[in-house]
């Protein structure tokens, strides 16, 4: 992975990251920089430590890990495999507790959740929504961010396209594009690839098992 | 982390709200520990002997046995929910401190647990025979020893929420530290029982739970991250 841009700008910076999970080793010596600007887009098969390099880009992972991890950013939106949505709450009530300490307003979540298709289900329990839906709840997370305008703003998305019908995909990737392009950045795993111009950076990952 | 200081206050009454609000949506977690209780406790008479004298001997020692086992029983999912849907990785991110977030969980669950306890504890009191007497004592102790169980067993539930079968392992975790309340709070109601001064007691469990409030969500947050790593 280049290490072109000057670190002094990017958002996470990882010097000889090392990683290994069960007596395997994941990585080894990885230099990254994810700047301003960056969508990198993070490859590789299945068991390549493509989520664990996520959670320990967000700091949820640091058995096993060695080499140097040092975050810059003033916003960091982690989005796993497990939605962080409550079954018994509303889209409402679960966005409503995700976006507490920026202070939106009950206007933008209204925004962020018309924005995802589901406005007509705000006020419905979660555990009646489908799997594809609860994903969109907590998609809304990211319109809620973008319109929120934080300076220094990093995505780390683990497979945010599953479970989301064609239209969705577009529209999340147009708002990667646009969370870039204001100076944001986005590191997402996925097997497919992104509807988009934006120039994108790719990490590919080890050969797996 | 734009001033997430100055909202302190508004990060506990939110939190603490959430946790009310998804403890009264799921009303069974709250129920299942006082069944718990009311049923061991209708138990005994009938183990024993319905002898009002023999009964009464036993009541205070009966009665913070089975509150210990019942919040045993409600310690163990604490976390459980939040760890499987995701919340608790949000949590470890949120930029507010952990340790805020520690405390209002256990004292959600203290809430929705211990304080019903606490007020039905006299109820369960009379069909052990209790002497009245000792009703205020008992309820004392109930509030100060519920709190500091719950809190204890908040640590063993954070560190054992990643495990598919924690049961066991939270109960040899946190027993251990539920001996001191029990010795404490049923002797409390012992002396009170026998018409002697359980003030001695009652402040020790007093501060068994400031040492709690202040150390525990310490361990909690330590052992949620742990538990989430390791997930």
């Amino acid at each position: 992975m280049s290490a072109a841009q000057s670190s002094a700008s990017a958002l996470v910076s990882v010097r000889g990251l090392g990683l290994e999970r069960g007596g395997r080793p994941l990585l080894d010596g990885l230099d990254l920089d994810i700047a301003a600007g960056d969508l990198v887009l993070i490859e590789g098969p299945n068991g390549s430590g493509k989520t664990t390099l996520l959670r320990s880009l967000a700091g949820l992972s640091r058995l096993g890990l060695t080499g140097n991890i040092a975050r810059h950013c003033d916003e960091l939106l982690y989005l796993g495999h497990r939605a962080g949505i409550k079954q018994l709450l509303t889209p409402r009530e679960n966005l409503a507790w995700a976006c507490r300490s920026q202070g939106w307003d009950a206007a933008a979540i209204d925004s962020a959740l018309e924005r995802v298709g589901l406005s007509g289900r705000a006020d419905v329990f979660c555990q009646h929504l489908s799997a594809g839906q609860q994903r969109r709840v907590n998609l809304a997370r990211l319109y809620l961010s973008f319109d929120a305008g934080r300076e220094n703003s990093l995505w780390l998305l683990d497979e945010p396209f599953t479970a989301i019908d064609r239209d969705g995909v577009a529209a999340l990737a147009a708002t990667m594009a646009e969370q870039v392009a204001r100076g944001g950045a986005v590191a997402l795993t996925s097997h497919q690839d992104l509807p988009l111009d934006t120039p994108l950076r790719r990490l590919v990952l080890g050969g797996g098992p | 982390m734009s001033a997430p200081y100055a909202s302190v206050n508004a990060f506990l009454g939110a939190s603490l709200k959430r946790q009310l609000l998804l403890a009264y949506r799921r009303p069974v977690d709250t129920i299942n520990p006082l069944l718990f209780f009311l049923l061991v406790v209708t138990l005994f008479p009938l183990g024993i002997g319905p002898e009002p004298a023999q009964l009464a001997e036993f009541a205070p020692g009966i009665l913070w046995i089975v509150a210990l086992l019942a919040s045993l029983m409600a310690a163990e999912g604490m976390f459980r929910q939040d760890y499987e849907d995701g919340s608790l990785e949000q949590l470890l991110l949120a930029p507010q401190p952990l340790y805020l977030a520690s405390l209002t969980y256990t004292a959600a669950h203290w809430l929705v647990t211990g304080l019903p306890l606490t007020l039905l504890s006299p109820l369960f009191a009379t069909m052990l025979q209790l002497p009245v007497a000792a009703l205020p004592v008992l309820m004392l102790s109930m509030l100060l020893g519920t709190a500091v169980l719950s809190l204890v067993g908040s640590i063993g539930a954070a560190l054992t929420v990643s495990l598919k079968r924690g049961g066991m392992l939270i109960s040899l975790i946190i027993v251990p530290l539920y001996i001191p309340v029990l010795i404490f709070a049923a002797g409390a109601v012992r002396f009170a029982a026998e018409g002697f001064d359980a003030s001695p007691q009652l402040l020790l469990l007093a501060g068994m739970l400031s040492l709690a409030v202040a150390l525990a969500p310490f361990a909690i947050s330590a052992g949620l991250r742990i538990s989430v790593d390791a997930g």
